[in-house]
This record gives structure tokens, C-alpha cells and sequence, in this order.
């Protein structure tokens, strides 16, 4: 079947990895916590697989399908600093997977050059905190492409992956979450996985997307998040959000890797409380699954809202405007924010730093006794 | 009268069709070479290159030489060229890059045990380190990547600096926020490290800039990995510092590696000397990056020409990564033992200067043994109080975001403290400066 014997291989390669002690966050569970998995429908063969595995799957079977696909950025040649390019080129030959020079902007240019071409970029940029010389080709390029030329050209076959967020230890540059950056920008996607399931449907969604996809990856999990991953071919649609929990008191939404720290929270606030959340997770940030939140909150008349990102302009405040827009007379409580501080992202501070479960069941019990 | 300015005018231009202008424009009695200049910019007529009917496509030809003065036997091969330092100040510079190296290795596998986060060796880059700081004046402004430590300890930093930095303590001068290797300090004039590479290099311009303007008498010098020449930012400074005529020194340290991309999948081309003189008009020079006195000479060689014809300068050591490239990489992945080997023994730095020491009779195992000893016990000790220090304190996390924290940053900070007090047995507040006075009040 679809390279059964490959993930083996992945398994022994995987020595360490970038920045790779175990994150070691507050509000990190003390036993994993049974994050529930996303059923596919016909799903066929599954396998275990970790969250870079299941990304680096979820490329080969868009490799395997589409010979003008092509994956490259820094050092994604011998597999990538985090594995997730592993065995691929060895599998599609270097002229179809290969280094690029050090350079975000160049890499981000010649993406779009070549989705404008009619080819299938997925382009890596090592660190979401090193996408920024990219900024100018990401939202001034492969934003507007089709918008500037009338519908006549465009790079929608453009997927640029970046691992994004805390993992204990990054400091300033190996931790930030810029997702409403480009949320922020029209002619943009932008998705969050939070498990490996969904990574490779939302990856072979995003790949195949129209539109020109900004994938940020949660890195704390690549390793730590591991499910039983359908080995075949499927797609999860982008702008749909997942009902995690179905609950009726509060509706707790968040991406990523929040979504562990949410789910903790949640069930502290049930066992604790006798709360019962609604949990969403969000997957797409732009376009966002307004309907599903909405229908939500009418339910439940109480939200909070959590990201690792700062909350001053991140995106939950663009979330909590539109509730408020559609669901005023529905709201029992202020809509809560539970963020990262508005500084930079302090590394010795992280644990103070960060939205841990226990900040987001404090404004979760805040938002109940309203 | 005409050919007296025609030959005034050759030795100015070779552009043939500028001269048969000139000819046919100027009467051409006063032929002072500044006259046939101004006339040259007035016609926009001052193009350097020649007119051909020759259809040619040019290609690489001449490489730029590597200069290197001493073999790894320690023999200096042209007398005149050995910067004569005195015993003591050559043992000065071998113990601070025996230093380093024991530093490197202990701090590396610190890290390998948990104790630090994460950490950068040097190896093999040592001679880069101390060479070219040796010729820079206290006054000269640093940028730096991450992998420069000996250029900072040979300016004052010292074990302790570095070892609180690494261990994010109280007394590291960041309090904390950066992850370890991203030192900055005012004392030795070194601004702040940051991960994003190349960011540093059109600072460094704006930088010697200021330091022209101000009328001083120094220099800026950036250092910058081969890797890193490939950002745009790289070209950005280097054509601000050409166009704009700045005290620049951009030492590139050509380690062949950037993480797992070897230097032939990073350029085409004549590395990143080749850039210089006909990509940006930029004074250039190729080292011996494994040559401390090589090293040594050409930094201060750029730094009178930096200074004195207040011009950047570009230069780039050859040398080799021989370590990880960090805690978080495994280089026998993608490169072999054999080639990392070739380059540690072969052209190991350190060694081809105790060579050189060895020939003067200033140096024996005996205090080879000793300083390696002592550099443990110092690296150990600093280490083990480190560790006791306490963290900075949590109201750092709000300060330096602003010159004075705005009121959502004071408003984020009572909110922290507050929850603080609901849970202090949930988080680490013991390891951190000052939190029983913060929860107290
Ligand atoms: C803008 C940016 N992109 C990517 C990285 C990740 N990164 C850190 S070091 C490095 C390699 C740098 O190589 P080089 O400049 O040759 O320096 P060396 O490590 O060899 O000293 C990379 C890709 C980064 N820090 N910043
Ligand atoms: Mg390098």
C-alpha cells in the first residue's frame, strides 16, 4: 500500500530534531490528554503516525498524484529540520524536491512563479518567525495575482507550509503565531491543523486549493500529537470548523495546538464546575466558519476565545466583532479573550507567557458567573 | 595639446566612443585631468567599460586568491607578513581560543543533558574569532549571527556573561528573553544578536554611517555567515555601503555549511569575495579563515581603509564548520565523518597557531594541560552558579516592550499577577526573581 514500509524508515531517521526537548509548558498535561480523533468516512488502511509523518504523507500522495508538484525550501532536502520532507527525495528526485538558497523572499517569488506557470508549489519556510522577509511576495504578490490581471492569471496552485508557535523554548524567534497577519490579507488562506488526521486532509486540501494557502503548522506537536492516519488519499474542505465537544454553556473556539490546552481547560471546567462547553476547533483561519461559531454561540450565549498570538489585533479579535455583530441579543457575557500578552515572546517567561489551561478556565468560570 | 588629453582621457576611461566625443566636443585646450572629468559626468559619458564589435559572452574566469601567511606546520611563509605579537599576547590569544574551544564542548554537552536550552559551538572557526577581533579597536561597533563567541570574549565578555546568558538567569543582560547564543552587550559594544539572519548586515551600514556623520574615527563590523549572503538583505547592505561610501566591514565567515545546504547548493559563482569588486565596487579580500595571522592582517587592513578612506570593505575567510551546526541538528546526516575530519585535523586552527608557538619555544604540554584545566574549572564553576541564580524577575516580561509600558501592557501585567495569585503552586514563581514581593502586593 501507500508507502507502508517508508514510515518505518521515518521512525529510525528520527534521532532528534530542531529545537526538540519535549515542550514543557504550564498547562501542559500532566498525562496526555485524549484529544478525540477526527473520524474520515471510507477511510481504508490506517497507520500510526506523528504529525510530521502524517504531513510528510499527506506530500507524498500529492507528489505521487500530480508529477508538477514540487517541494522545496531551506534544507528540505536531507528531510527538513523538523523531518517533514523525510525520504521524498529520494522518492521524487532532487529536481522535484530540493534546497533552495537562504532566502525567504526568493523562495516565496519563485513559488508563485511557478504556480503561475502551471505547476504545483509547496514551498517550506523553516520557521513562521522567518516568513517575514517573505511578506512582500506573500501579500502584495500571491495575494493579488488574479485580482491584478483581471482573472487572467494566478497562483492559487501556491501552498507555502511553515511551522508556527510555542515549544518551551523557542524565545522571540522560534515561537510566534503571525497567522492574522495574513488572515488580515485578501486573496490569502490561511489553515491551522491541530492533529495529524487533519493536517494531511487540510495539506492535500490546501495543496489542491485555488487559492494560495498559508499552512502553519503547530511544531510543538509534530511529534508529540500521534493518531492512527488514514494512508490514503483524502481531503478535508478548508473553511469549515470541527465541533471538538458539543456542549451547551460556553463555546470555547481556538486552533492549533491551543486545542490541547482548550481541551484541558474544558474538561477542568466540567469536572470542576459541571460546565459544559462547546469546543471548536477553527482549522481555517481565512476564510473562518462564521456559521458554525454563530449557530454556536446562539446556543450557548458565552464565549471565550484563545490563541497563543498577542491579543492586541491577533485574531480572536476579528472573531469576537463578528459574534457581536451576529449574535448580540444572544450574549449572556462579555465575549473573552485569552492571549499571549502584547510583547514579544519572552523565552524564560514562556510559561507565564502563555494561554494555559488554567487562564482559560479562569475566564471560562469568569464568563459563567457573568 | 590633443593627444596630451587624449592620453589624460585613457587613463581616466577606456570607453573609446567617450573619447571620440570628447575629441569632437571639446576644444581641447585645457586638458587638466579634473576639466576632462567634469566634462565626462556633464555628458554622462563615464562609463568605465569598453566598446567591443566582439559578440563575446563572459564568463568566470579569474578567481580571487586566498591570502594565507602560515602553513598548518606553524611556519610563517614571508617573515615580513608575521604580525610579530609579543609572547604574551599571542599566549593571550591561544588561551582565549583554547578557551572557547573547552567552553564549546562542555556547554555543548550541558546542553545534550538538558541544563541549558540550546547552544552554537565554534569549532574550527577560532582563528576567525580572535584574529579579527585582535585588529579591531574597542570603539568599532559590532553586529554578529550567533557563531562569533571568541570575538566577544576577546573584547571583555566573559565566561560568566555568556554562561548567564545561556542559563537565562537574572544577571544574563537580555533578562531572559532570548534563547542562549544571542548575546548583546554595551560594555564591549556589541549590539544585540538576533535570529533572523541577515537583518544585521544594512543595520551595520546604517551604523558606520552614523559613526561618519559623527565625524569618528571607527569602523562598523558585521559578521554574517555564507548562508546568510543569500537574504536580500545581504545585497541591500552591501550596495547602501558602496552607494553611500560607509566605514563598513562585512566579514563573512564561509564555513561551507548553512545547517544541512552545502556551500555549492547555496552560489554559483566565486563565493562571496566574488560579489564584492564587480558586483559592488566593493573592496574585497579572500582569506585563510584557519590563519589567525592571515586573519589578523586583512581585518586590519580593512579597518585602515574603513576608517581612513571611510569605504566599506568586504571580507570573506574560508574556513569549515567542524561542529553541529547547533544542539538541534545532527550533521552526520549530511556530511561524513571523513570531510569533518579532514578539516578538524587537517587545518585545525588552534593547533596551527600552538605550532607556531611551539617553534618560538613558548609554549609546552605542560601548559597546554594547565589552561585546559583551568578553562574547565572556570566554565564548570560559572555553570554550577548559574544554575543557582534566580530567573529574572516576571515583571520583566512587560518592561523594554515600549520605552514605558502602555496601558494594555499594565493592564496584561495586574492580570497576570492576579491569576499568579490564584495558582502560585502551578507555576515555577520560586525559580524567579523577586515573586513574593510581585504576589505579596
Ligand atoms: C531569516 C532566517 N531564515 C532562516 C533561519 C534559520 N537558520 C538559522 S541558522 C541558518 C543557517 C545559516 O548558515 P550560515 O549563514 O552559513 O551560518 P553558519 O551557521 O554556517 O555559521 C538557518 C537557515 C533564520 N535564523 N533566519
Ligand atoms: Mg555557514
Amino acid at each position: 500500500m501507500l508507502r507502508g514500509n517508508n514510515i518505518k524508515k521515518v521512525n529510525s531517521l528520527l534521532v532528534r530534531s530542531f529545537h526538540s526537548t519535549v515542550g514543557n509548558r504550564s498547562g501542559g498535561p500532566s498525562t496526555p490528554i485524549n484529544y478525540p480523533s477526527l473520524e474520515i468516512e471510507n477511510a481504508g488502511e490506517k497507520q500510526k503516525m506523528n504529525l510530521f509523518q502524517a504531513i510528510n504523507n499527506g506530500m507524498d500522495i500529492a507528489m505521487q498524484k500530480d508529477s508538477k508538484a514540487v517541494v522545496f525550501g531551506e534544507d528540505v532536502g536531507f528531510g527538513g529540520v523538523f523531518r517533514c520532507t523525510v525520504g521524498l527525495r529520494d522518492k521524487y528526485g532532487a529536481s522535484r524536491v530540493f534546497n533552495t538558497p537562504l532566502c525567504e523572499q526568493g523562495i516565496a517569488g519563485f513559488a508563485i512563479g511557478l504556480a503561475a506557470q502551471g505547476a504545483t508549489p509547496i514551498a517550506e519556510i523553516q520557521f513562521a518567525d522567518y516568513i517575514f522577509p517573505a511578506f512582500d511576495q506573500i501579500v502584495n504578490e500571491a495575494a493579488k495575482y488574479r485580482y491584478r490581471s483581471g482573472g487572467q492569471f494566478d497562483c492559487g496552485s501556491l501552498t507555502i507550509r511553515s511551522p508556527y508557535g510555542a515549544v518551551g523554548h523557542g524565545g522571540h524567534y522560534h515561537s510566534q503565531s503571525p497567522e492574522s497577519y495574513f488572515g488580515h490579507t485578501p486573496g490569502l488562506k490561511v489553515v491551522i491543523p491541530s492533529t495529524p488526521i487533519e493536517a494531511k486532509g487540510l495539506l492535500l486540501a490546501s495543496i489542491r486549493e485555488k487559492d494560495p494557502v498559508i499552512f502553519f503548522e503547530p511544531k510543538l506537536m509534530y511529534r508529540s500529537a500521534v493518531e492512527e492516519v488514514p494512508i490514503g488519499d483524502y481531503e478535508i474542505p478548508l473553511g469549515k470548523a470541527r465541533i471538538v465537544k458539543e456542549g451547551k454553556d460556553i463555546t470555547i473556539i481556538g486552533w492549533g495546538a491551543q486545542m490541547r490546552v482548550l481541551l484541558q481547560a474544558v474538561n477542568m471546567a466540567e469536572e470542576k464546575l459541571g460546565i459544559s462547553c462547546e469546543l471548536i476547533d477553527l482549522r481555517t483561519i481565512q476564510p473562518w466558519d462564521v456559521e458554525t461559531v454563530v449557530e454556536s454561540v446562539k446556543k450557548t450565549g458565552r464565549v471565550v476565545i484563545s490563541h497563543e498570538a498577542p491579543k492586541t489585533g491577533g485574531w480572536a479579535a476579528e472573531i469576537s466583532a463578528t459574534i457581536q455583530e451576529r449574535c448580540f441579543l444572544h450574549l449572556e457575557a462579555p465575549i473573552q479573550r485569552v492571549c499571549g500578552y502584547d510583547t514579544p515572546f519572552p523565552l524564560i517567561f514562556e510559561k507565564f507567557y502563555v494561554p494555559d489551561h488554567l487562564k482559560n478556565f479562569e475566564s471560562i468560570k469568569k464568563t459563567m458567573v457573568y | 595639446m590633443i593627444s596630451q588629453s587624449y592620453r589624460i582621457l585613457s587613463r581616466i576611461s577606456r570607453n573609446n566612443e567617450l573619447k571620440k566625443t570628447f575629441l569632437t566636443n571639446l576644444n581641447c585646450k585645457s586638458s587638466s585631468p579634473s576639466i576632462i572629468r567634469s566634462f565626462c559626468k556633464k555628458q554622462n559619458l563615464d562609463e568605465n567599460f569598453e566598446y567591443t564589435n566582439k559578440l563575446e559572452v563572459q564568463e568566470l574566469k579569474h578567481y580571487i586568491p586566498c591570502y594565507t601567511i602560515m602553513d598548518q606546520e606553524g611556519v610563517v611563509s614571508k617573515p615580513d607578513q608575521d604580525p610579530n605579537f609579543s609572547k604574551e599576547e599571542v599566549i593571550k590569544m591561544y588561551t582565549t581560543m583554547l578557551t572557547l574551544n573547552v567552553m564549546d564542548s562542555i556547554l555543548y554537552d550541558v546542553q545534550r543533558q538538558g541544563r541549558i536550552s540550546f547552544y552554537m559551538t565554534s569549532f574550527g572557526e577560532e582563528a576567525i574569532h580572535i584574529g579579527s577581533a585582535a585588529a579591531l579597536e574597542m570603539s568599532d561597533t559590532i553586529f554578529a549571527q550567533y557563531r562569533e563567541t571568541g570575538v566577544f570574549m576577546w573584547r571583555g565578555f566573559t565566561i560568566n556573561d555568556i554562561i548567564n546568558q545561556c542559563c537565562t538567569n537574572e544577571h544574563d543582560l537580555g533578562k531572559g528573553r532570548q534563547m542562549p547564543m544571542h548575546f548583546g552587550s554595551r560594555k564591549i559594544n556589541l549590539q544585540t544578536i538576533s535570529s533572523p539572519l541577515t537583518t544585521q548586515l544594512p543595520q551595520a551600514v546604517g551604523s558606520s554611517y552614523a559613526q561618519k556623520l559623527a565625524g569618528e574615527k571607527n569602523c562598523t563590523i558585521v559578521y554574517f555567515g555564507e548562508g546568510a549572503a543569500s537574504e536580500g538583505d545581504f545585497h541591500a547592505a552591501m550596495n547602501f555601503a558602496a552607494a553611500l561610501s560607509t566605514p563598513t566591514i562585512f566579514f563573512c565567515r564561509n564555513n561551507k555549511w548553512a545547517i544541512s545546504t552545502p556551500s555549492k547548493e547555496q552560489y554559483k559563482g566565486d563565493g562571496i569575495a566574488g560579489r564584492g569588486p564587480n558586483g559592488y565596487g566593493m573592496k574585497t579580500i579572500r582569506v585563510d579563515g584557519n590563519d589567525i595571522w592571515a586573519v589578523y592582517n586583512v581585518t586590519k587592513l580593512a579597518r585602515k581603509i574603513a576608517v581612513e578612506e571611510q569605504v566599506p570593505v568586504l571580507i570573506e575567510a574560508m574556513t569549515y564548520r567542524v561542529g553541529h551546526h547547533s544542539t538541534s541538528d545532527d550533521s552526520s546526516r549530511y556530511r561524513t565523518v571523513e570531510e569533518i575530519n579532514a578539516w578538524k585535523e587537517g587545518k585545525n586552527p588552534i593547533s596551527r597557531l600552538r605550532n607556531y608557538m611551539n617553534h618560538k619555544g613558548w609554549w609546552s604540554d605542560a601548559q597546554e594541560k594547565e589552561t585546559i584545566a583551568n578553562a574547565r574549572t572556570t566554565v564548570r564553576e560559572s555553570l554550577v552558579n548559574a544554575e543557582k541564580q534566580y530567573k529574572p524577575s516576571i515583571n520583566e516580561i512587560f518592561t523594554d516592550v515600549y520605552d514605558k509600558p502602555t496601558p494594555n501592557l499594565i493592564e496584561q501585567q495586574k492580570e497576570l499577577i492576579e491569576h499568579l495569585k490564584l495558582y502560585p503552586d502551578e507555576y515555577p514563581l520560586n525559580q524567579f526573581a523577586d515573586s513574593k514581593l510581585i504576589l505579596k502586593d
